[in-house]
């Protein structure tokens, strides 16, 4: 059996250790455009701040391909696949052929159309080791940065840039910070946070044109900048999928075992949509451990195994200058609060279930949360009072409690 | 593969097991000088109820979640042992979002720490159950 995998990141890994988890013979080859060993992508702004460098940021060993028996093509970028043929098509004209495909291809920076952005010299976007190396070199003490969006991308940008530059200001069209994970009320907890850290926010505005180095704003006003970084949003790489006519909506469409609309193709990551139990609906969920699930359960598909991927729900683990915060599901539902001191917590129940929920602060054992929402237990089994003070494991019933801590634990 | 169990109806709520468990990941070798005047933070840590109390520490999961979601690759199995490399860990908390034990915390030094069945500390089997009064813990196979 020959697999073949386009891309070399969460989910290229996750289908990797899949596959051998089945297979150990067949052959493996990895095609990535970078040409790096596999890093964890989350960790760029990390890598600015100083808390890890580029040899920690490696996703796996420096032996990880070896000891999976993997062959790597890596700096070269696959243009094209003949579906009929079972042939991937490299852009220095090599072809390689395939039995089992796995199209990992992540996604990108999704730049609106703004007028006058050719003419900004220092502009950037916040992905790729590349792009954070490319801005680091770019900045100075002196540096005056204008971030677009201010999402996961933009922030966590704007925390690993802070002790390197003195003026950092972030406009987003959105009427708070982090819209993609928070309330209103909890996007104001942060961002006091990070106004105490000096960074600046303009919101409800976007920008209407650049002038060279200013921006004029929708809300009138203008920012001189020297550096600017592009945070909007992401979008995934579906076009290999697309253009062989494989069912693509927003991200690529995958079954529940990663497989895509097209025999022998599978997809995982965040080029593909996946069912999200929280809302019953299709959506990228653009997160490493959904991308390692995704992944892990498509290469176990590809081996001849059997393993659906049918809990994905949106999470998010996060912290800036030491506020922590986690997230999970989807907020639309009844509300329940109890905060304890120095916390910022809301639980939002729909039909009897957890669908979601947002803790700013003391995040200890959140968890416990996110498994309810997952295996969508039913509240009236456990003692919900308890367990909207303090996620616990005493909330649950004896029988279960049993269950869950008296033997081997073998999956989820 | 052994794993430490605890017995819901044998233990006493006493706290032992987590001082004993911040005793053994000190790596000191007495116990007064590891705890006296420290706020302890134990890999296993009492739930306490009216009538009933028992201790949580990592399940050592076959098909663990918090591997699977670690962004930085610093969680890993090793001989059945999931363990964290807290030199690439960088504290971002996905696994305390993931695990649903609540058996990860927040450790020092802006990193995560979690029981390693005493693998990597000087003690080299789990402490909890030495220190455990009642015999409520258990490391054995089921």
């Amino acid at each position: 059996m020959k697999y073949v995998i386009i891309g070399n990141s969460t989910a290229a890994v996750g289908a990797i250790e899949g596959i051998r988890k089945i297979d150990s013979a067949g052959e493996i080859i990895v095609i990535s455009k970078e040409s790096y060993h596999v890093y964890s992508r989350p960790l760029i702004s990390y890598l600015l701040y100083g808390k890890t460098d580029e040899e920690r940021m490696k996703y796996r060993k420096d032996n990880f391909y070896k000891a999976m028996n993997c062959k790597t093509i890596l700096g070269k970028k696959a243009v094209k696949i003949h579906h009929a043929s079972k042939v991937v098509e490299l852009d220095d004209n090599t072809h390689i052929n395939y039995d089992k495909l796995l199209i990992a291809t992540g996604s990108e920076p999704f730049i609106p159309p703004m007028e006058g952005l050719e003419n900004v010299k220092q502009k950037f976007t916040f992905m790729s080791l590349d792009d954070a190396k490319n801005l680091e070199k770019a900045l100075s003490p002196d540096s005056k940065v204008l971030i677009i969006g201010a999402g996961l991308i933009g922030l966590k940008c704007a925390e690993g840039i802070r002790k390197r530059v003195n003026n950092i200001t972030v406009v987003d069209l959105a009427d708070r910070i982090l819209s993609s994970i928070l309330d209103q009320e909890g996007a104001n907890v942060v961002q006091s946070h990070l106004e105490k850290e000096n960074i600046n926010f303009i919101l409800n505005t976007s920008v209407t044109k650049f002038l060279n180095n200013k921006a004029l704003l929708s809300n009138g006003e203008e920012i001189d900048f020297d550096v600017l970084v592009l945070a909007v949003g992401v979008r995934p790489n579906v076009d290999l999928i697309k253009e062989i006519n494989g069912k693509v909506n927003r991200g690529i469409v995958v079954d529940e075992f990663c497989q895509t609309s097209l025999f022998d193709i599978y997809a995982a990551g965040d080029c593909c949509e996946s069912y999200d139990i929280t809302t019953n609906q299709n959506r990228v969920l653009a997160l490493l451990p959904n991308a390692y699930m995704m992944g892990e359960c498509a290469g176990i598909n590809m081996a001849g195994g059997e393993k659906t991927y049918d809990k994905a729900i949106p999470m998010n683990s996060i912290g800036f200058f030491g506020l922590h915060m986690v997230t999970a599901g989807n907020y639309d539902g009844e509300v329940y609060t109890q905060n304890e001191f120095g916390q910022y917590k809301k639980l939002f129940v729909k039909d009897g279930l957890l669908k979601g929920y947002i803790i700013v602060g003391n995040i200890e054992k959140a968890g416990i949360y996110t498994s309810l929402i997952r295996e969508r237990t039913p509240l009236s089994d456990i003692d919900f009072e308890l367990i909207c003070s303090k996620p616990s494991l005493m909330a649950f019933s004896k029988i279960e409690r049993k269950k869950k801590l008296g033997g081997a634990v073998h999956g989820y | 593969m052994k794993r430490v169990y605890v017995n819901e109806e044998w233990c006493l709520g006493c706290h032992l097991c987590e001082y004993y468990c911040a005793f053994a990941n000190s790596n000191e070798k007495d116990m007064a000088k590891a705890l006296k005047n420290v706020i302890i933070h134990p890999r296993i840590q009492l739930e306490e109820g009216d009538n009933i109390n028992f201790a949580v520490s990592c399940r050592h999961c076959d098909d663990p979640l918090c591997v699977k979601g670690c962004i930085t690759g610093a969680l890993s199995i090793n001989d059945g042992v999931i363990t964290a490399d807290t030199n690439k860990c960088i504290g971002c908390y996905t696994c305390i979002l993931c695990c649903p034990y609540g058996a990860i915390s927040p450790g020092e030094h802006g990193v995560i720490q979690k029981c390693e069945l005493c693998t990597t500390n000087i003690k080299g089997s789990p402490h909890c159950v030495v220190g455990c009064p009642n015999s409520a813990i258990v490391f054995e196979e089921r």
